[in-house]
C-alpha cells in the first residue's frame, strides 16, 4: 500500500488498492461474479489491517470454497462437510490465543452441520463463524439448499422448491442469535461496494471480540451464485435485492450490550 | 526418576479408569468424547480428576456427538496436540468418517474402542465384533490405524503410552481396541509414570503462519489423480514401514502340538484353556497378537509348520481368523471358535472343541 508509480509524463500515481498481503498471488477458482472471492478479500484485509497473520487460523470444509486455503495465507484446516465448527473448536481450545474462524457454506452450516452449528455456538465457542448463505449447493452442481427459497428452482427442485415437500428455508442465523452463547451475530452481504464496507467492519469487529474472550461471533452473508442460479453475475444482484434480502433481511441480530 | 515412579504400590482399578489415569499421566493436551457403555467411565474420571491437578492444562470437553467428538480431535491434532476421544462399537461407526479424513491428513491420535455386541445397537455386553472394522480401515478409502488390543488393566493404562508413541512416530491414528469386560473389570495394576512420555515437534501443525514458513495447511482432499495417487503411495509406505512394529506373546509353543491364536479377553481366556490341556496331557500353546494392525503373519506362518492344527478364539463370527488362514497358507487346517452377542467361551468349552478336533484329525490321519 501507498506506493507511488511515476509515469513517464512525470504524472504520480498513489496506489489506493492492491491485493491484502496475505492474499496469496494465485487466480480464483470462483465462477465470475461470485461473492466467495469478495469475502475472501475482506477476511485477509482484515488480518492484514489488525496483523494478525502469526495468529489466524482457518478451517474450510466442503464446499465451493475448500480450497480457500489456496488463496489464504495463514495457517488451514480443510474440514469434512458439515464439522467446520467442531474443527475449529478443537483447534480453539488447545490453542486459546490464536484466532479462529470457520468459513461455511448453507449446506454445510445448516444442513448436514446443523448440529455441530449450534452446539458450537451455545457452548459460546470463542470463534468466528462465517456463513455464506447463496442459498444453492455450488460445488456439486446447484442443488436445493436448506435456504432455498420457496418456489426456488434448483437441479433436485426442478418445478421450483415445494415447501410441503421439503420444508421451508432455515433461517438458522435467527435460531442462533437466541443462544446466550452468540456475542455477535449479524447478517451482510458483498452485492455493492457499501455492503462489502459493512461487512469488513462486522468482521474487525468480530475478531477484535475473539481478542476479548467474548463468545462466538456469527457473521452470515447473503450471497449469490450466477452459475447455480442460471443468471448473470448482474441479474444475480437484482435477485439478491428483489427476492433473497426480503427473506433474509440485512443488519445486525444480536449486538453486543455496551 | 522413571524407576522411582514405577515402584508406586499397585492399585486395583477399572480397566476405563486406569486407561484414563494413563492418559493424564501420558499429558494428553485434550480429551474430547460422547458418553456410551461400557466406557463412560473414561470420560467421568477425566472430568472429575483433571480439574485437581493442578500441573495439568488438559481440555476435557463432553461433545454433542460422536461425530463432533471425532472432528474436534482432527482439529485439535492439526493443530498439533496430543488428543484422543474414547467410545464403543456404535460410537466408534460414526467416527469412521473423520477416521478416514485422520488417517489421510497423517494426524496422530488416539481412539479408544471399549467394544460391545453387535451389530445395530446390539448389546452393552463385550464382545470382539469389531476386528473388520479396526485392522482393515473402517472408513472410506485405502488407509489403516494402528491397532493394540490389550488384555488386562495392566496393558488398558501401558498401551496408553504405546498407542500415542507409535502414532506420533508415524504421524497416523492409533487405535485401543479393547471390550465390555476389559474396561468395567478391576485388576491391580501399576500406572505409567506421570510426564513419562515427551512431546514431539509438530512443525507442520497449524499453529498460526510465521514470517519463517510457508503456511501449514491440514488437508485430505487432493483433486488431481496424480496428486491423490502420491499421498496414497506414501500412506503405503509408511504402512509398510510400520510392520516392524509387530508385536506378540506366546505361551507354551516350543512343543505344542496344538496352536491357539486369540487376542485380547479371549487371549486371557485361551492361556487358561493351554493349562487344562496340559493337565490332561494335550500339547497345547497360544499366540497372542498384541497389534493387531500390524499383524504377526510371518510368525504364525512359522509356527504353522510345526503343529497339527490351529484353533482361532474370538468374541465374534471369526474375524481375525481370515488372517490367521492368510498367515498359514493351507499348510494346517484353521479352525474357528467363537461366541457373539456379548458372550464368552469358557475355557471348558473351548477345550472340549479342541479335543474333538483332534479326534476328528486323528480318525482322518489313521
Amino acid at each position: 500500500m501507498n506506493e507511488k508509480l511515476l509515469l513517464e509524463d512525470g504524472t504520480e500515481l498513489e496506489q489506493v488498492f492492491c491485493r491484502p498481503d496475505t492474499l496469496t498471488d494465485v487466480p480464483y477458482h470462483y465462477c465470475p461474479g461470485c461473492g466467495h472471492s469478495v469475502v475472501h478479500n475482506v477476511l485477509m484485509e482484515v488480518v492484514d489491517e489488525l496483523d494478525i497473520q502469526d495468529k489466524t487460523i482457518g478451517v474450510a470444509p466442503v464446499g465451493c470454497s475448500v480450497f480457500a486455503y489456496h488463496y489464504m495465507n495463514i495457517d488451514m484446516q480443510e474440514a469434512a462437510h458439515g464439522r467446520a465448527s467442531a474443527v475449529a473448536t478443537g483447534i480453539k481450545r488447545v490453542l486459546p490465543d490464536k484466532l479462529v474462524f470457520s468459513y461455511q457454506g448453507d449446506g454445510d452450516l445448516a444442513a448436514i452441520g446443523t448440529a455441530e452449528t449450534i452446539h458450537t455456538v451455545n457452548r459460546g465457542e470463542n470463534i468466528l463463524i462465517v456463513f455464506i448463505n447463496n442459498g444453492i449447493y455450488g460445488m456439486t452442481g446447484g442443488q436445493m439448499a436448506p435456504t432455498t427459497l420457496p418456489g426456488m428452482v434448483t437441479s433436485t427442485s426442478p418445478y421450483g422448491r415445494d415447501v410441503h415437500m421439503s420444508g421451508y428455508p432455515l433461517k438458522i442465523t435467527d435460531l442462533v442469535a437466541q443462544l446466550p452463547g452468540a456475542y455477535f451475530v449479524t447478517r451482510q452481504s458483498v452485492h455493492n461496494p457499501n455492503a462489502v464496507r459493512k461487512l469488513k467492519k462486522a468482521v474487525t469487529k468480530a475478531f477484535e471480540y475473539q481478542m476479548q474472550n467474548k463468545g462466538t461471533c456469527f457473521i452470515e452473508v447473503v450471497s449469490n451464485c450466477p452459475s447455480g442460479w442460471k443468471m448473470t453475475p448482474v441479474e444475480t444482484i437484482k435477485y439478491l435485492e428483489e427476492v433473497m434480502f426480503p427473506y433474509y433481511p440485512l443488519g445486525d441480530l444480536k449486538v453486543p450490550k455496551e | 526418576m522413571e524407576k522411582e515412579l514405577r515402584a508406586e504400590e499397585p492399585r486395583l482399578m477399572k480397566g476405563n479408569e486406569a486407561l484414563a489415569e494413563a492418559a493424564i499421566r501420558a499429558d494428553i493436551d485434550a480429551y474430547f468424547g460422547y458418553p456410551i457403555t461400557p466406557q463412560s467411565e473414561i470420560i467421568e474420571y477425566l472430568m472429575r480428576e483433571v480439574p485437581n491437578r493442578k500441573d495439568k492444562k488438559t481440555v476435557v470437553l463432553q461433545a454433542e456427538s460422536e461425530v463432533a467428538s471425532i472432528n474436534m480431535v482432527y482439529g485439535a491434532a492439526g493443530a498439533g496436540a496430543r488428543v484422543m476421544t474414547s467410545s464403543s462399537s456404535p460410537g466408534i461407526s460414526l467416527m469412521q468418517e473423520g477416521l478416514s479424513y485422520i488417517a489421510s491428513a497423517q494426524l496422530p491420535c488416539l481412539v479408544v474402542n471399549v467394544v460391545r455386541g453387535g451389530p445395530g445397537l446390539g448389546t452393552i455386553q463385550p464382545s470382539q465384533g469389531d476386528y473388520f472394522q479396526a485392522t482393515k480401515g473402517g472408513g472410506h478409502g485405502d488407509y489403516h490405524l494402528i491397532v493394540l488390543a490389550p488384555a488386562s488393566v495392566q496393558e488398558m493404562a501401558d498401551f496408553v503410552f504405546d498407542a500415542f508413541r507409535l502414532a506420533e512416530k508415524y504421524r497416523n491414528p492409533a487405535m485401543i481396541l479393547a471390550d465390555g469386560a476389559l474396561g468395567q473389570m478391576m485388576e491391580k495394576v501399576v500406572l505409567p509414570p506421570d510426564g513419562g512420555l515427551p512431546k514431539t515437534p509438530k512443525p507442520w501443525a497449524t499453529t498460526g503462519k510465521t514470517k519463517d514458513r510457508e503456511h501449514n495447511v491440514i488437508t485430505s482432499l487432493f483433486i488431481q489423480p496424480e496428486e491423490m495417487e502420491k499421498v496414497n503411495l506414501h500412506l503405503q509406505k509408511k504402512y509398510e514401514e510400520m510392520q516392524s512394529e509387530v508385536r506378540w506373546e506366546e505361551f507354551q509353543t516350543d512343543d505344542a502340538e496344538i496352536l491357539l491364536v486369540a487376542f485380547g479377553l479371549s487371549a486371557r481366556i485361551c492361556q487358561k484353556v493351554v493349562d487344562l490341556g496340559r493337565e490332561k496331557g494335550i500339547k497345547i500353546g497360544l499366540l497372542r497378537p498384541i497389534t493387531l494392525y500390524p499383524f504377526p503373519y510371518k510368525r504364525i506362518a512359522e509356527l504353522a509348520d510345526k503343529v497339527e492344527f490351529i484353533l482361532d478364539v474370538e468374541m465374534n463370527a471369526g474375524q481375525m481368523v481370515e488372517d490367521v488362514r492368510l498367515a498359514v497358507e493351507g499348510k494346517v487346517p484353521v479352525y474357528f471358535k467363537g461366541r457373539m452377542g456379548g458372550m464368552i467361551s469358557t475355557p471348558e468349552e473351548i477345550l472340549q472343541e479342541v479335543e474333538a478336533i483332534h479326534e476328528k484329525q486323528n480318525v482322518l490321519h489313521d
